[in-house]
């Protein structure tokens, strides 16, 4: 019987097995040779938070999502049409996730007895036939066949059998037609002191394919074109990379030293792994005794004349609060990025949220503004990263970014940006063609940013104090006026209000006016792209536009929301953004809140703006 | 710290690191006496001027860097260690200072001190010990006896001190050494000495609040009492103290015991210091809270090991030697890549 190529525009698959059954390597192969292949892709990893949860457990459970297209698009998708469950518990969580009539493909060498009843089944399901009436069932007994392939080689089974989630990649790689070769170099990279392993795995990925190939479970193969993608350079990036590479960057194209100072904390313990690897680049990082020095030694830092930067997820980002007001008073500049997790407390250490806007926005005693940026995607987080660099040396300010799980470990295929085409960094420390009366004066601002000088020890007669307690303006020295705090905390205000001049006019996707407005900031940008896309196909007058800038926010935005009967703001949190935009503003500005440590499906968007205009 | 270039050293007096803010302790707090003897012994180190950094937390003591004529960065209560250390590793060729005091170093910023000295970033803190809370007007402090009484513990507190010097032994500190507001030759000398040492240097200064805490070490500065309680410390040198030096701490089966030199005993009995001896040291420094020893002062100890800052400049170094120096357009363009035509 001849197998039948079917050309489809888009396809959504989830890898899911156990933690030990290297469901993100195999995911994280696929998205590589995806990206090679020219598809557009967006990708979300879903982890547990326990490094080693008992074997076949449903907390055990470790995921990977890839959306690939050959079109445009902006989310991993909300369900899936293949899903790859390597045990039972796998087959539990994720079920209710795929297509019906999509495709299942399960290792039935894990559906033991012991799997089964770990998992919560009575029966087998892929004996009892609870499943065919459904999807499109492929029970494989992988093990075995990797066993058989790798028979005549001196490896221990277990070691064999762990090859098999290079066999489920295999088998995929046939059903979408994409080539092997790039797997195959990256092992030999991977186990280039273990010949045997190489060897082994790649055998498990040719058996994977060749079952495809020969057996005649499988008649149908899947082409999806190529994307129809800008001309350029691409890479896969995933979020963390994108922000480290970012504030490279910054600190090449402003010509400073670039010091990192951080604690590990899930999910952005990363960006410290990438930046303490790039020390050639004149990198400094220093992993602090906790989030406090942290925080305090990029203060440090940033008082001596380099590009300090911290990174932490929320529980981290609440023990900087009290030194990120001794930042605001010193008005040193410095970045400090945020990549959310769920909360509140531990809470879910490996899923995304957004709920860390009121803390990066009010999170500090007294009246102490920081200008806030969120990303969008992850290779979005390369531009904000290196914008809340540029932004924090104009202005003598912190600046936080925010970012969140899904994006930190999200992958895009990226097309690389020309260096010479960022907005130049321009950095001029203070010298002594400042002083007034042969005195420094370290609080005489710029006049039009409002940005204090920037004087760093070793230039001789800038010698000076500052601290957090309130200044004089202008000299700087201690003052207890009530008339000048007064005044200084509205210049501190004023200038963080002036940034509102960097942003560009809001760029509105749609009509002008109309029924609804979708309005987002952060990760889900995609899902209210894709939700809108689909409501303006048919015909509905929905918009929507994207906020980078959370604080200020854009000049232009109030004009722009009275211009739509309705205001949607979806969050993965309980409506901050929206409480924001109902104070600032005064618009009726209704939530979509689901805080499920996941991006909020198109669909979910699509239902509530329906529900919105009565349809 | 002693890396800072020596080239055409300007001359400087003390007034060169007087600023112009006036200074505003209690009349008579140990605390003048400190910033007296730092703006005198100054000027003799050797340091331009602005390569000086002094950065404090917050309390009494951590006024300081207001009346240094330097750069200087008062920040928040406990955190001018880790602060510090970002300024010295950002600029290695700064002379960086930190004033704190038994609350700020040891109580709220007790983490970030005893993580310096493990690092041994090469920073010279001057921890003023006047075992109170000045600033927040009287709380006992972690370095107060038990039973102290004071505003917050009215029947006394209940919990044990710690001793600065066992705590800095304790975290593999490079430099220890103390000594007492009162005895300015001496303090210039620490000064100097922490200056000098290549690493974290640990001086604690016995200071007294006259307010809160008046006379907490008056047995150590009193003309009567402060031979037979100060134990002078000098490498090399006999441990001998007490009116005519006649009194010494000997080992005995390395138990430290006091001893009269005059009929049976000579000096030779006398234990020698070593500021290398990281057991003597410790020794040392455990004396304070036990009452029969005198309270030692002088360097305890301070041995040589290459600080922090010196092999992060190393490793950047040998990365760039090892890949040239990092250019962001080719790590963009790293891994794998394809052309979308
Ligand atoms: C976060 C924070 N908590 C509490 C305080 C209040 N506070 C300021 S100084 C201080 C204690 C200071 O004691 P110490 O460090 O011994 O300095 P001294 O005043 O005795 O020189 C306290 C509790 C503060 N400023 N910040
Ligand atoms: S309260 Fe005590 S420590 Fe503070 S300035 Fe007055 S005397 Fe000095
Ligand atoms: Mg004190």
């Amino acid at each position: 019987m001849k197998k039948t190529l079917k050309n489809v525009e888009n396809v959504i698959i989830r890898f899911a097995g156990d933690s030990g059954d290297g469901m993100q390597l195999t995911g994280g192969r696929f998205t590589e040779t995806t990206a090679i292949v020219g598809n557009d892709i967006s990708t979300l990893p879903d982890y547990p938070a326990e490094i080693r949860a008992p074997a076949g457990s449903l907390a055990g459970v470790s995921a990977f999502q890839i959306n690939f297209s050959s079109k445009d698009i902006h989310t991993p998708g909300d369900k899936v049409d293949v899903l790859v469950a390597m045990n039972p518990a796998a087959l539990k969580v994720h079920m209710n996730e795929l297509e019906h009539g999509g495709m299942l493909i399960c290792n039935t060498a894990s559906f033991t007895k012991k799997n089964l009843t770990y998992a919560g089944y009575d029966s087998n399901p892929l004996e009892d036939g609870s499943l065919e009436d459904f999807f499109n069932v492929f029970a494989i007994d992988m093990s075995k066949i990797v066993l058989e392939a790798c028979s005549d080689m001196d490896l221990p089974p277990k070691t064999v059998e762990r090859t098999k989630n290079l066999f489920a990649l295999g088998l995929l790689f046939w059903i979408f037609d994409r080539p092997t070769e790039t797997t195959k170099s990256w092992l030999r990279k991977k186990f280039a002191k273990r010949p045997e392993l190489i060897e082994a795995n790649v055998r498990a990925l040719d058996a994977g394919y060749n079952y495809g190939e020969t057996t005649e479970i499988f008649m149908t193969r899947y082409m999806v074109d190529k994307a129809d993608l800008p001309p350029g350079t691409y890479r896969n990036i995933v979020g963390n990379y994108a922000v480290s590479l970012g504030l490279v960057a910054a600190a090449e194209k402003s010509n400073l030293p670039l010091f990192y100072g951080g604690y590990p904390i899930t999910p952005a313990s990363d960006i410290l792994h990438i930046l303490s690897s790039l020390k050639y680049h004149n990198v400094k990082t220093f992993q602090a005794e906790d989030e406090i020095a942290g925080m305090t030694s990029i203060i440090g830092a940033a008082f001596t004349g380099n590009l300090a930067v911290t990174a932490s997820s929320g529980p981290g980002i609440a023990l900087k609060g009290e030194a990120l007001g001794l930042a605001v008073m010193a008005e040193l500049p410095m970045v400090i990025v945020n990549v959310q997790r769920g909360g509140p407390s531990t809470g879910l250490p490996t899923k995304t949220e957004q709920s860390d806007l009121f803390q990066a926005l009010y999170g500090r005693n007294g009246e102490a503004p920081i200008p806030v940026i969120a990303s969008a995607t992850p290779g979005d987080c390369f531009y904000t990263a290196y914008e809340a660099c540029r932004i924090a040396l104009k202005y003598m300010t912190p600046v936080f970014v925010l970012t969140d799980g899904y994006l930190a470990n999200g992958s895009e295929p990226w097309l690389i940006p020309n260096v010479d085409d960022l907005e130049p960094i321009e950095v001029k420390f203070a010298d002594t063609s400042t002083l007034v009366d042969g005195q420094f004066m370290p609080y005489l601002r710029n006049k039009e940013t409002l940005a204090r000088p920037w004087a760093i020890p070793g230039v001789s007669g800038l010698e000076h104090r500052i601290g957090g307690l309130e200044k004089e303006d202008g000299t700087g020295n201690v003052s207890y006026d009530p008339e000048n705090h007064h005044q200084m905390t509205l210049n501190r205000q004023q200038k963080i209000n002036n940034i509102v001049n960097e942003i560009p006019p809001t760029d509105v996707f749609g009509k002008a006016s109309g029924d609804m407005l979708i309005l987002s900031w952060g990760g889900t940008k995609g899902s209210c792209r894709s939700a809108t896309e689909d409501l303006q196909k048919e015909s509905k007058l929905v918009s929507h536009i994207h906020l980078r800038w959370l604080n200020p926010l854009p000049k232009d935005l109030g004009e722009i929301l009275i211009r739509y009967k309705h205001v949607l703001i979806p969050e993965i949190n309980m409506g901050q953004l929206s409480k924001i935009i109902r104070a600032e503003y005064l618009v009726d500005a209704q939530g979509l809140n689901l805080v499920k440590g996941k991006p909020i499906g198109k669909g979910r968007i699509i239902e509530k703006v329906n529900e919105m205009l009565g349809c | 710290m002693a890396d800072v270039k020596t080239v055409e050293k300007k001359k400087y007096s003390r007034m060169d690191f007087t600023s112009d803010q006036s200074v505003r302790w209690c009349p008579g707090c140990g605390d003048y006496a400190i910033l007296t003897q730092t703006q005198k012994v100054f000027p003799e180190l050797g340091i331009d001027r602005e390569n000086i950094v002094f950065i404090s937390g917050i309390g009494c003591s951590s006024r300081f860097p207001y009346y240094m004529n330097t750069y200087g960065f008062h920040t928040i209560h406990g955190r001018a260690t880790a602060i510090a250390s970002g300024v010295k590793i950002a600029n290695p060729d700064l002379s960086v200072w930190v004033v704190t005091g038994d609350g700020d170093g040891l109580s709220i910023g007790g983490n970030h001190t005893i993580h310096l000295l493990r690092r041994n970033i090469n920073i010279n803190v001057m921890l003023f010990n006047n075992r109170i809370y000045g600033l927040t007007k009287g709380q006992y402090s972690p370095t107060s006896e038990v039973g102290k009484i004071t505003k917050s513990t009215p029947f006394g507190s209940l919990d044990r001190p710690f001793n600065p010097l066992t705590l800095a032994m304790g975290a593999q500190a490079t430099f220890v050494a103390r000594s007492v507001d009162r005895d300015t030759k001496h303090m210039q000398a620490m000064i100097e000495r922490s200056h000098k040492h290549k690493g974290t240097s640990f001086l604690e200064i016995y200071q007294n609040c006259l307010i809160f805490n008046d006379g907490a070490f008056a047995s150590m500065t009193n003309k009567e009492s402060k031979a037979d309680n100060v134990l002078r410390l000098e490498h090399g040198k006999p441990m001998l103290f007490g009116k005519e030096n006649k009194k010494g701490i000997k080992l005995s089966d390395n138990v430290p015991e006091i001893i009269e030199i005059g009929d049976n005993y000579s000096i030779d009995d006398v234990l020698i210091h070593n500021e290398q001896d990281y057991v003597i040291a410790s020794m040392l420094a455990n004396f304070t809270y036990l009452d029969i020893f005198p309270d030692p002062v002088g360097v305890l100890y301070a041995i040589d090991v290459t600080p922090y800052d010196d092999l992060v400049v190393q490793q950047i170094d040998e990365a760039i030697g090892h890949h040239g120096t990092g250019s962001i357009k080719e790590l963009l363009n790293s891994g794998n890549t394809w052309i979308v035509e």
